[in-house]
């Protein structure tokens, strides 16, 4: 069984696009991707498509058919939504499609159109990822459910908002060089503790921001890539996914997710790696504590020991475990549904040497992107590899 | 939003408001919240409806301050889990100032009415 390679990829800018409609973004990415990988389009098979809201947003259902059109694909076009985990799901399935040999060549990615419909629109139709009976009901925002989560840490293993502001700097100082951003101010401890609570501890800056944007990205199996003369050096060795109980309150635990312990511990046996084997990641990080969790259900760190991995270094881009050196969901933005695959967008520019923060991880072979829907009820792990 | 009801949701609503709330207790002694035809920890179908214990722990809680359309009047508003023992269930604190709930309060459930649209919604009172 050969190791699916990321042929071909595309973004579009991450931002404030109110006026640009979903197809649009998303022709954006997919041709980019196209073009990136210097494949015949014609030999694409599938597309396989991650969206949330697009309801909501754009009044548009069904939309695996419209995207394949945007990108002048006449190919089967599924749908995936599993809230913001929707396109990793969607990379899983790309990835597990072309794996099993029932296709070469296939478009993943992802698109998301929320500024149009405002803050309390969005605030809206984020809450939805939730239990709308016993969640949303009781008032349950998407940070308010993630200002749940840190209380529960903080009380169970420490940590405070210094510790939650240092995630937000890091994140946002890694984002400054990339033009797909869409937060590239340097920002201090100072200015997130300053900052508007939304609900409490976390603050406007432990948030992720409301974002237009789309991704793409075209995997090959091998044999296509090495038949093409493709130049894809990065394989994605493992795939994995966990899930858990919809609603905070039928967990077990409230300050760790069991739903990305899983992915990643599948992903890791697929790979056959671990965890000291990642050179850098992408998580995550919807708000500043959904870092802190994700290192920790990746078995990067103990259970309670995360919290502080920014604020000592270990996770900027000088340290020992770069995290999000793309800026994360925090400053990269977080078009829901594109984000997934946009995490296997940077870390393949990463790994290609191709990335603004490349020269940060000159020799790195192995990165994994965990991407997580709703409150960690969904998450999605894959590692990718150089090959060459 | 529609206006038909959510049968055994707003049943279990109902029984709350008269302050004989229950929770499903499948065999294994988990607990949950209606509707349910399976346990969602074990899938057990051996299921029954059992009193929910009077007070709870509030275990998390936060206030928000920006929240959804339906809350617009009602923020800031203290959303919280409470811990009543076989079942925990979320709700919004009432008839307590934000900044003195604390993790670890005791509080009865009881059913109240949104400020913006007047829907109902499970309350905490601190015992
Ligand atoms: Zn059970």
């Amino acid at each position: 069984m050969s190791d699916p390679r990321v042929a071909g990829i595309g973004l579009t800018h991450f931002g404030k696009h109110p006026e640009r409609t979903g197809r649009d973004m998303f022709a954006e990415a997919g041709l980019a991707a196209l073009d990136d990988a210097g494949a015949d389009p014609d030999d694409v098979e599938a597309l396989y498509y991650g969206n949330f809201m697009g309801e909501l947003a754009e009044h548009q259902g069904h939309q695996g058919p419209l995207m394949a059109e945007a990108v002048g694909l006449d190919v089967p076009a599924t749908r995936y939504e599993s809230a913001c985990a929707s396109s990793g799901v969607a990379v899983r399935e790309a990835v597990k499609t072309v794996r099993n040999g029932e296709a070469d060549l296939v478009l993943v990615g992802g698109a998301e159109r929320m500024t149009n419909i405002g803050t309390a629109g969005a605030t809206d139709a984020l809450s939805i990822a939730a239990d709308d009976l016993y969640e949303i009901r009781a008032g349950m925002t998407f940070p308010g459910a993630y200002a749940l989560m840190a209380r529960a840490y903080f009380e169970q293993h420490g940590g405070s908002r210094e510790d939650l502001a240092e995630i937000a700097v890091k994140n946002h100082e890694h984002a400054l060089p990339n033009e797909h951003a869409q937060m590239r101010q340097e920002i201090t401890v100072e200015d997130a503790l300053d900052a508007p609570i939304i609900a409490d501890p976390l603050g406007l800056y432990d948030s992720c921001p409301i974002t237009d944007g789309a991704s793409a990205v075209v995997v090959a199996s091998e044999e296509y890539a090495e038949e093409h003369d493709l130049d894809a050096p990065v394989a994605v060795t493992g795939t994995g996914q966990g899930g858990d109980k919809m609603a905070l309150q039928d967990r077990q635990y409230h300050a760790r997710s069991p739903a990305t312990e899983d992915a990643g511990e599948e992903a890791y046996a697929d790979a056959g790696i671990g965890p000291d084997d990642v050179d850098f990641l992408e998580v995550h990080d919807c708000f500043t504590i959904a870092e802190v969790l994700a290192l920790e259900g990746l078995g990067l760190y103990e259970v309670g020991e995360a919290i502080g991995a920014a604020g000592r270094g270990e996770t900027t881009r000088h340290g020992d475990l770069p995290v999000n050196l793309s800026g994360g969901l925090k400053a990269k933005g977080h078009p829901v549904g594109a984000t997934g695959a946009a995490q296997v967008v940077s870390i393949t520019k990463l790994l290609e040497g191709r990335h603004q923060r490349a020269d940060d991880v000159p020799d790195a072979t192995t990165a994994l992107a965990h991407n997580a829907g709703g409150t960690v009820a969904s998450a999605t792990v894959h590692v990718l590899e150089v090959q060459e | 939003m529609t206006d038909a009801r959510d049968d055994k949701y707003d049943d279990l609503l109902d029984a709350i408001a008269e302050g004989e709330g229950y929770y499903i207790e499948c065999d294994n002694g988990h607990g949950s919240l209606p509707p349910r035809l399976a346990c969602p920890q074990c899938g057990s179908q051996d299921i029954s409806e059992e009193p929910l214990p009077d007070s709870g722990e509030i275990t998390t809680h936060t206030t928000v301050t920006v929240p959804t359309p339906q809350f617009e009047d009602d923020a800031p508003y203290v959303t919280a889990i409470a811990d009543f023992g076989p079942v925990s269930v979320t709700g919004q604190i009432r008839d307590a100032e934000p900044e003195d709930v604390e993790t670890g309060d005791v509080v009865g459930i009881g059913v109240g009415e949104t400020v913006t649209n007047e829907e109902r919604l499970i309350v905490f009172e601190p015992r």
